[in-house]
């Protein structure tokens, strides 16, 4: 079974992060990438499908300029088979949409029958390709999974999504999308061999050209970027437990008017 | 009718709409006054549902009423409602954020070929442009982004807007538009209720209260649901508990987990790492509760404790209940 992964590289979560010149996007010197947390499960998925049936490709895709490479080796020392590389100006200001439909295309020529995404990516948090990717493909989707089975003969998926309230499970014929949630699995940490491996393993750059894209400009465009308001100074309360207890109640019931 | 801001409905699978639409309801009315209408997708909607979104300010409710819409598959909605945005061409479609709302509202823009912006905190009319703000980089700062055409497609994040108010007696002409029912690929196999903690649910409670890794173990939350049964709060937990397995993930509050804006969060031992704050910081009023004068919550909270929790909490509990009682 051929599976394919899209993951994106993005800012770790701890890394500072300041507005660029042209105020839309960020400044992007000394900020250290990771592959999307969500991206991860949704790698560590496609790896577990593989060995469990004992033979498949996994195959990791993103989009973004040439520092994406870093990310995409480090999912084939997780243990994918090979990646490729959309890398083109055209997309540098690509929105949830224009990512989805150049995804699609690389879908279209690879055939995959499954494809994994994560949830949402953690810089922007838009949590649209997946389902874009799905729509454009005209495949099924499943949001947010929690677990998933495929059935033996590779015809259809079994997956539980979660869902206000519970898990919702659907069967799925594939190729089919499914969309990584936290608690799927715990990813693995690349192993020396795997990194070392990792290094030989194919990264193809494609470029837009290659997939018959036509440059089209974004359909939702960033007009800007804000630092955040200020919040106002808040207020250690001083005292014993008893005391700086009743007072934390008194000022939230007649000063913040939060109970 | 052309122009209109569409609101989907969430509901709560029983014919009720969520009181999150009042809300998106609300927004809509003030972006496009006299131009807000309800598009409800489900099996069956109630009469005092319907009446519930005229009394919000819904003008029109265009209601899809059929077997096929639940439980919600993304393919089945998507055909739907393109079909009804092709007759009716409104302006916006606006959406609360729910874990089906986010597929659904994606899927329907790759359908329309228009834009998304996701997780919505503030929205803008300029000029004719609507222009959305939504918090990305972990809540670090703050997107400002527009559309290249209409429907302009989004998603609100809850209890943030503030909601419309119930007009009693104000009602909503219901339509119900003849669609031939999509098939579907998927095939729904069972639902697995969560058992419930009896609290409300995590997204949508007004009060959130947090334990962190200061509550020292899973034992622990019993006095935090405690509290949480008094002021009516849903309680959840930091990364660093769910990792530790203390509690299941759906718990968790932050980056990759849930992210909440209650009016009122209250934190126990928890030490404000820069992904719990991108799931809380757009609460209204935060209370931050930890031994450690140094925690990085103190930074952002507006009322502060430096004590261990396990004394506070019981004290806690007991002075809202004192409180409460009056």
């Amino acid at each position: 079974m051929k599976i394919l992964v899209t993951i994106k590289q993005v800012p770790d979560t701890a890394t500072q992060v300041k507005i660029a010149a042209d105020g839309k996007s960020i400044d992007t010197a000394g900020i250290t990438w990771i592959v999307s947390p969500y991206d991860e499960f949704a790698v560590e998925e496609a790896l577990r499908i593989k060995e469990k049936r004992g033979q498949g490709e996994v195959v990791a895709v993103s989009l973004g300029p040439d520092r994406v490479k870093e990310a995409l080796r480090s999912c084939l020392a997780m243990g994918c088979d090979r990646a490729i590389h959309l890398n083109d100006a055209a997309w540098s200001a690509a929105d949830t949409l224009a990512t989805a439909k150049a995804l699609a295309a690389v879908v279209k020529q690879e055939a995959p029958q499954l494809v994994l995404c994560g949830r949402q990516a953690i810089d922007d948090d838009m949590g649209a390709v997946t389902a874009q990717l799905a729509e454009l493909l005209g495949w099924p989707c499943a949001y947010w999974i929690m677990e998933e089975t495929i059935d033996t003969d590779g015809k259809a998926v079994r997956a539980a999504r979660q869902v206000e309230g519970g898990l919702e499970v659907f069967d799925l014929p594939l190729p089919a999308v499914l969309a990584a949630q936290k608690g799927l699995n715990e990813p693995r940490y690349p192993t020396l061999k795997g990194i070392m491996g990792a290094k030989k393993k194919e990264i193809r750059d494609v470029k837009a050209a290659d997939l018959g894209i036509a440059a089209e400009p974004s359909q939702l465009s960033v007009v800007g970027l804000e630092a955040l308001p200020p919040r106002p100074p808040g207020r250690i309360i001083q005292g014993d437990v008893p005391t700086a207890v009743k007072e934390l109640v008194r000022a939230l019931r007649e000063d913040a008017k939060a109970i | 009718m052309p122009n209109a801001f569409w609101c989907i409905v969430e509901d709560d699978r029983n014919g009720s709409p969520k009181k999150v639409m009042a809300e998106v309801i609300g927004e809509a009315a003030r972006l496009a006054p006299g131009r807000v209408e309800a598009v409800w997708l489900t099996d069956k909607a109630s009469e005092a549902g319907l009446k519930q979104l005229g009394e919000w300010g819904a003008s029109r409710v265009l209601l899809l009423e059929n077997a096929a819409f639940a439980p919600y598959r993304s393919e089945v909605w998507t055909a739907a409602a393109a079909d009804l945005a092709a007759r009716e061409s409104p302006a916006a479609i606006l959406a609360p954020v729910t874990s089906r709302q986010r597929e659904f509202v994606a899927r329907l823009a790759a359908r329309l070929g228009v834009g998304l912006a996701a997780d919505s905190v503030r929205f803008a009319m300029e000029g004719d442009k609507l222009v959305a703000t939504r918090p990305v980089y972990a809540g670090k700062l703050l997107s400002k982004v527009t559309w290249a055409k209409s429907p302009w497609v989004a998603t609100l994040r809850p209890n943030v807007f503030r909601p419309a108010e119930a007009q009693p007696g104000k009602t909503a002409a219901v339509e119900r538009p003849s669609l031939s029912a999509p098939g579907a690929q998927m095939k729904f196999v069972e639902r697995r209720e969560e058992v419930s903690t009896g609290l409300p649910e995590l997204t949508e409670a007004e009060t959130v209260i947090s334990g962190g890794r200061g509550m020292k173990g899973p034992e622990n939350y019993v006095i935090l649901e405690e509290l949480g049964r008094v002021i009516g709060a849903a309680v959840g937990a930091s990364r660093a508990a769910v990792d530790a397995g203390w509690r299941p993930h759906r718990f968790q509050i932050g980056q990759t987990g849930r992210t909440i804006s209650p009016k009122l969060y209250l934190g126990f031992g928890v030490s404000g790492a820069i992904q719990h704050l991108a799931g809380m910081r757009t609460s209204k009023v935060i209370v931050a509760v930890n031994k450690d004068p140094e925690a990085p919550i103190f930074k952002i909270a507006d009322f502060g404790i430096v004590a261990d929790l396990f004394e506070v909490v019981p004290e806690l509990t007991k002075e809202f209940k004192k409180l409460l009682e009056k």
